[in-house]
């Protein structure tokens, strides 16, 4: 998969590790559900989260 | 035996204490690499300094190893560059491990075409020896006081007053200028009650120097900067190696927050945690350290007649090496400020002017260097899985090979809208820092364009003359030195038909496609604080 961000990934690594500052485990599991339900609508190609699905899942080991 | 052997410098009974009187206008407290690049810069300006320092001796133990091209590229305008390359280990190949896997590796080689590499590592105490032996070569204008310790300072009408204490008794110093390089201590910031204010990290940090005739990576012969995240012998923890010259090694380990820095930093812990990482291979321990690290600067650097430089203004975990490189970078900018201030051709805004922009610069350090040491030391269960899932991404993705921080090298940062600067545009935009280029009789751009203020011409462009301006063509003839360059690195770094404005950091102050007398006349005048720092603001 490309990368696609760029100068600015150290600030959205550091906004989503603010994002979760301060909230339970289980808070963070729904901030994370939240998160991904969000970026798909972002993505929007059914075909791009297929493969993203497919890539994320392979990596499970 | 210590690697390096400590020469303490000799002390010399200060006029001062038999009725003398210094006519430095400069006093700049402490001997650290900053304090001492500041001394050698204002001496190439010919402007007197008084450098005290309560110690004899270079740093003890390495400290700081890595310094950055821009630092190289600074040191070689005061003439210790080259020396400093020759000694220093330049780096080739980055690993990154994950437990006992290789995630990936990555080359360290340098873009072609600069004079100097991305990264040398070198010894702090060596890059201490080789200043004061530059400082020695300017006997008439760098006065080094070793065992004088900087106790009270005050303001007086015309300057500062310093009092200070040798093995000799006391004695005042006056000074135009009071330049505070005593380190993250600072004497000085806390006589005067200023807030230091950042984050604090918990974890600590084992850092040990290592001696070793046989490469810990391998038989290969070529550096290495090998980094773990959560390492089959540290477990959970974070651990770097890498060369430094002379067949030493450093290693940086993370340690908890609660544990026993004086206990960590025995043989008996360790000796093992070495051989884990090194294998049978024979090693002596040269030099162990158990640091805690935080963030922090000053609010302003510039307060009346005391200017802050350097550890004394600012402070970042080594994460990214921006400490001692940052400070270089301070003494960069406030070298020829300070001697346009001494030599009455500084406007109102220069000076604050410096406060602005490091102030900028630190705050840029000190953001990437906090950034890299959470990425180290995840503080919640939440953090750590998001780092662990980037890891493991990255065995595949360069997206998160990229998103892994162990440190994000220390570049300069541009100051670009800061008052100094006439905006432009241009492919290297004002603000910016000088971008090295290799010239067709075997020298550098930057050997040419710091210094001074100078006006180089790139292509087809006629250059006005105006007046204290030095002029330089590249790939153009004019009525001024010119050089041809090669490749095409001068035209995708500066474009071609352009005229840039350098300051005599090498930072661009502006740049001109039809450039008029009258208008470069403005942006140098612009460039030496003519316009009030805080009215631009
Ligand atoms: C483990 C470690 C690793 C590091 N790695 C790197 C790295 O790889 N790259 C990097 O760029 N930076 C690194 N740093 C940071 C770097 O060492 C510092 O940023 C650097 O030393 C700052 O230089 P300085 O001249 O401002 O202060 P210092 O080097 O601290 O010098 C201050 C001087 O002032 C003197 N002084 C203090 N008080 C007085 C007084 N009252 N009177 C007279 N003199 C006084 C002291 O004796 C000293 O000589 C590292 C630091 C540590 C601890």
């Amino acid at each position: 998969m490309r990368d696609n961000l760029g100068a600015g990934r150290d600030d959205f690594y550091s906004a989503l590790m603010q994002a979760h500052e301060g909230l339970s485990e289980a808070q963070s599991h729904q901030l994370n559900v939240r998160l991904v339900l969000l970026m798909a609508n972002e993505i929007g190609d059914l075909k791009r989260l297929r493969a993203v699905i497919e890539l994320a899942g392979r990596c499970e080991r | 035996m210590p690697a390096y052997q400590y020469e303490p410098f000799a002390y010399i009974r200060p006029p001062e204490l038999d009725g003398g009187r210094s006519q430095a206008p400069i006093a700049i407290v402490g001997a650290g690499p900053v304090g001492l690049t500041l001394a050698i810069d204002l001496a190439l300006r010919g402007i007197k300094c008084v450098v005290l320092d309560d110690n004899n001796v270079v740093s003890v133990g390495s400290r700081a190893i890595c310094w950055a091209k821009r630092t190289l590229e600074i040191f070689d305008r005061l003439g210790v560059g080259e020396r400093m390359l020759d000694a220093g280990v330049t780096w080739t190949v980055g690993r990154l491990f994950h437990g006992a896997e290789e995630v990936y590796s990555f080359d360290l080689l340098p873009e072609h075409g600069h004079k100097y590499p991305a990264f040398i590592n070198l010894q702090q105490y060596l890059v201490e020896q080789y200043l004061v032996e530059r400082c020695h070569d300017f006997p008439d204008l760098i006065d080094l006081r070793f065992l004088n310790k900087v106790v009270g300072h005050a303001e007086t009408s015309t300057g500062v007053a310093v009092d200070v204490e040798t093995p000799d008794g006391p004695y005042r110093l006056q000074a135009v200028y009071l330049v505070a390089c005593d380190g993250a201590n600072s004497p000085t910031r806390r006589r005067m009650g200023l807030d230091f204010v950042g984050q604090s990290f918990e974890e600590q940090f084992l850092i040990a120097d290592i001696e070793m005739t046989q490469s810990p990576f391998g038989n290969s012969g070529v550096a290495e900067r090998w980094f773990w995240f959560d390492p089959p012998f540290h477990a959970g923890k974070s651990a770097l190696l890498h060369q430094q010259p002379n067949g030493i090694y450093r290693i940086d380990l993370q340690l908890s927050g609660n544990v026993d820095a004086r206990l960590e930093a025995t043989p008996e812990q360790v000796l093992p945690r070495i051989r884990a990482i090194v294998g049978d291979k024979p090693f002596r321990l040269d030099w162990v350290s158990v640091y805690r690290f935080r963030c922090a600067k000053l609010d302003r650097f510039v307060h009346g007649r005391v200017i802050f430089c350097g550890d004394s203004a600012h402070v970042v975990s080594p994460f990214g090496a921006r400490g001692g490189n940052g400070g270089v970078q301070d003494a960069d900018n406030l070298g020829w400020k300070l001697a346009a201030l001494i030599q009455g051709i500084a406007g109102p805004g220069l000076l604050e002017s410096y406060n602005a922009e490091r102030g900028h610069g630190s705050a840029e350090n000190i953001l990437n260097s906090a950034r890299a040491t959470n990425f180290m030391t995840p503080k919640s269960p939440i953090e750590a899985l998001f780092r662990s899932e980037t890891l493991r991404l990255a065995h595949s993705q360069p997206f998160a090979q990229k998103l892994i921080n162990s440190g994000r090298l220390s570049l300069p940062c541009s100051l670009e809208g800061h008052s100094l600067q006439t905006p432009g545009e241009a492919p290297l935009r004002p603000g910016s820092v000088v971008l090295d280029l290799p010239l067709a009789d075997g020298s550098w751009l930057v050997e040419h364009v710091q210094g001074d203020f100078v006006l180089v011409g790139f292509g087809d462009i006629a250059l006005p003359e105006v007046a204290d301006l030095r002029r330089l063509g590249i790939d153009q003839a004019g009525p001024y030195p010119g050089f041809a360059s090669t490749g095409d690195y001068a035209a995708t770094r500066y474009g071609t038909g352009l005229a840039y404005l350098f300051r005599p950091d090498g930072h661009v102050a502006a740049v001109f496609a039809q450039p008029s007398a009258d208008q470069v006349s403005a942006a140098m005048q612009r460039a030496l604080g003519a316009v009030d720092c805080a009215v631009a603001a």
